[in-house]
C-alpha cells in the first residue's frame, strides 16, 4: 500500500511539471513575437489534433460505419455549431445522436 | 463584479466538462477498484495527479503488474504534451496575480485549457473567473472518481457512459468551430487534423497531438512569413 503512495506522489511530480514550467517561465519574460505568432496557432491545432482521431478510430484503427456513433454525431455537432453558436445545444444534439445510435445500432 | 460573481461565472462555464468528467471519473475510478485499488487512494489519485488518460492508464498497467518506474515513465510522456498547453497559455497571464499561477498551471487539463483558450480570445479574463472554471471541472473529476470507486463494482451501463463522455468531444468541436474566425485558421485546424490522425495511426502513445500541434504552428508561421 505505501508502494502506491509513493507512486501516486511521482505521478503527480511528473504531471505537474510540464503543466507549470513553461507557464511559469513565459509569465515572467518578455516572449518574442515570433513565439507569440506560433502560439496563436496552438489552440485550434491541439482542438483538432484531439478530435479527428478521437472520433474517426476505434482502438487506432480508422472506423467510419454506424457502429461508430461518435462520428456521425460529431458530424451533426459540427453543423450544429456552426449554425447555432450554441455550447451547450452542440453538446446536448451532440449526445443525443450517440445516444440514439447506442440504443438502436444501424448495422 | 464582485469576487464570487466572477467565481460563479466561471463555475457555469465548465458544464460541459463536469458533464464529461463525470462519467470518464466514474469509469477510471470504477476500473481502479476493479483493479484492486481501495478508494481513498483511487481519490487520492484524482485529487493529486488530476490527469484522465494518465490515470486510466496507470491504473491498467498497475493490474497487469507492470514496475513503478516503468508506470511513471509512461505517465510523464502521456502527460507531456501539456507542455505546449502551459506556454501557450502563458501569453493570456501576464496581468494575472503571479501567486495564482502554479494552482491554474495544476489543474491544466485538455478541456480547461480548450475553454480557457476560447474565453480569453473573446475578451480578458480575471483570475477569479478562470480559478472558478478550472476548480469545477476538478470537482467533477473527483468527485466522478469517488462515485466510481464506491459504486463501480456494481454499476455499469456502458452506452450510458459512452453517451455522457462524447460531450467533451461535441464540446471539442464546439470550441474549434467558434474559434476559426479566419481562413488561415481554418486551414491550420485541418493540417492539423489529418497530421494527428496519420501520427496517430503510425507512431505509439500520445505523441500525436503535439507533433501534430507543433507542425502545424510552423507551417502556419512560415506562410505567414513567406507571404507577408
Amino acid at each position: 500500500m505505501d508502494e502506491l503512495i509513493i507512486l501516486i506522489f511521482a505521478m503527480a511530480a511528473v504531471t505537474y511539471l510540464p503543466r507549470f514550467l513553461p507557464m511559469y517561465v513565459l509569465a515572467r519574460m518578455e516572449i518574442p513575437r515570433v513565439l507569440i505568432l506560433w502560439l496563436r496557432y496552438i489552440p485550434i491545432a491541439v482542438l483538432a489534433a484531439l478530435i479527428v482521431p478521437g472520433v474517426t478510430t476505434v482502438e487506432r484503427q480508422v472506423y467510419l460505419t454506424w457502429g461508430n456513433s461518435y462520428f456521425f454525431a460529431s458530424i451533426i455537432a459540427f453543423l450544429v455549431a456552426w449554425r447555432s453558436k450554441n455550447m451547450m445545444l452542440t453538446v446536448t444534439v451532440g449526445m443525443g445522436v450517440v445516444l440514439l445510435l447506442q440504443s438502436f445500432p444501424l448495422s | 463584479m464582485e469576487s464570487r460573481q466572477l467565481l460563479l461565472a466561471g463555475a457555469k462555464k465548465s458544464l460541459p466538462i463536469v458533464l464529461g468528467y463525470l462519467p470518464l471519473g466514474f469509469a477510471y475510478g470504477a476500473l481502479a477498484s476493479i483493479a484492486g485499488i481501495s478508494l481513498p487512494l483511487i481519490v487520492m489519485m484524482s485529487l493529486l495527479v488530476f490527469a484522465g488518460s494518465a490515470q486510466f492508464i496507470s491504473v491498467s498497467m498497475l493490474a497487469a503488474g507492470a514496475g513503478s518506474l516503468s508506470i511513471v515513465a509512461t505517465v510523464f510522456l502521456v502527460n507531456l504534451r501539456h507542455l505546449l498547453m502551459s506556454a501557450s497559455l502563458a501569453t493570456y497571464l501576464p496581468q494575472f496575480p503571479r501567486k495564482f499561477l502554479p494552482l491554474l498551471a495544476f489543474w491544466l487539463t485538455d478541456e480547461n485549457y480548450a475553454v480557457a483558450c476560447c474565453e480569453f480570445r473573446e475578451s480578458e479574463k480575471n483570475h477569479l473567473y478562470m480559478l472558478g472554471l478550472f476548480g469545477t471541472a476538478y470537482g467533477g473529476w473527483v468527485a466522478g472518481s469517488a462515485l466510481g470507486g464506491m459504486l463501480g463494482g456494481f454499476f455499469t451501463s456502458p452506452s450510458a457512459l459512452i453517451t455522457m463522455e462524447y460531450a467533451l468531444y461535441a464540446m471539442f468541436i464546439f470550441l474549434l468551430v467558434i474559434q476559426c474566425t479566419e481562413r488561415k485558421l481554418l486551414f491550420a485546424a485541418c493540417i492539423s487534423g489529418v497530421l494527428s490522425l496519420l501520427f496517430y495511426l503510425t507512431i505509439p502513445g500520445s505523441w500525436y497531438i503535439m507533433l501534430a500541434a507543433v507542425c502545424t504552428a510552423t507551417m502556419g508561421v512560415m506562410a505567414e512569413k513567406w507571404m507577408s
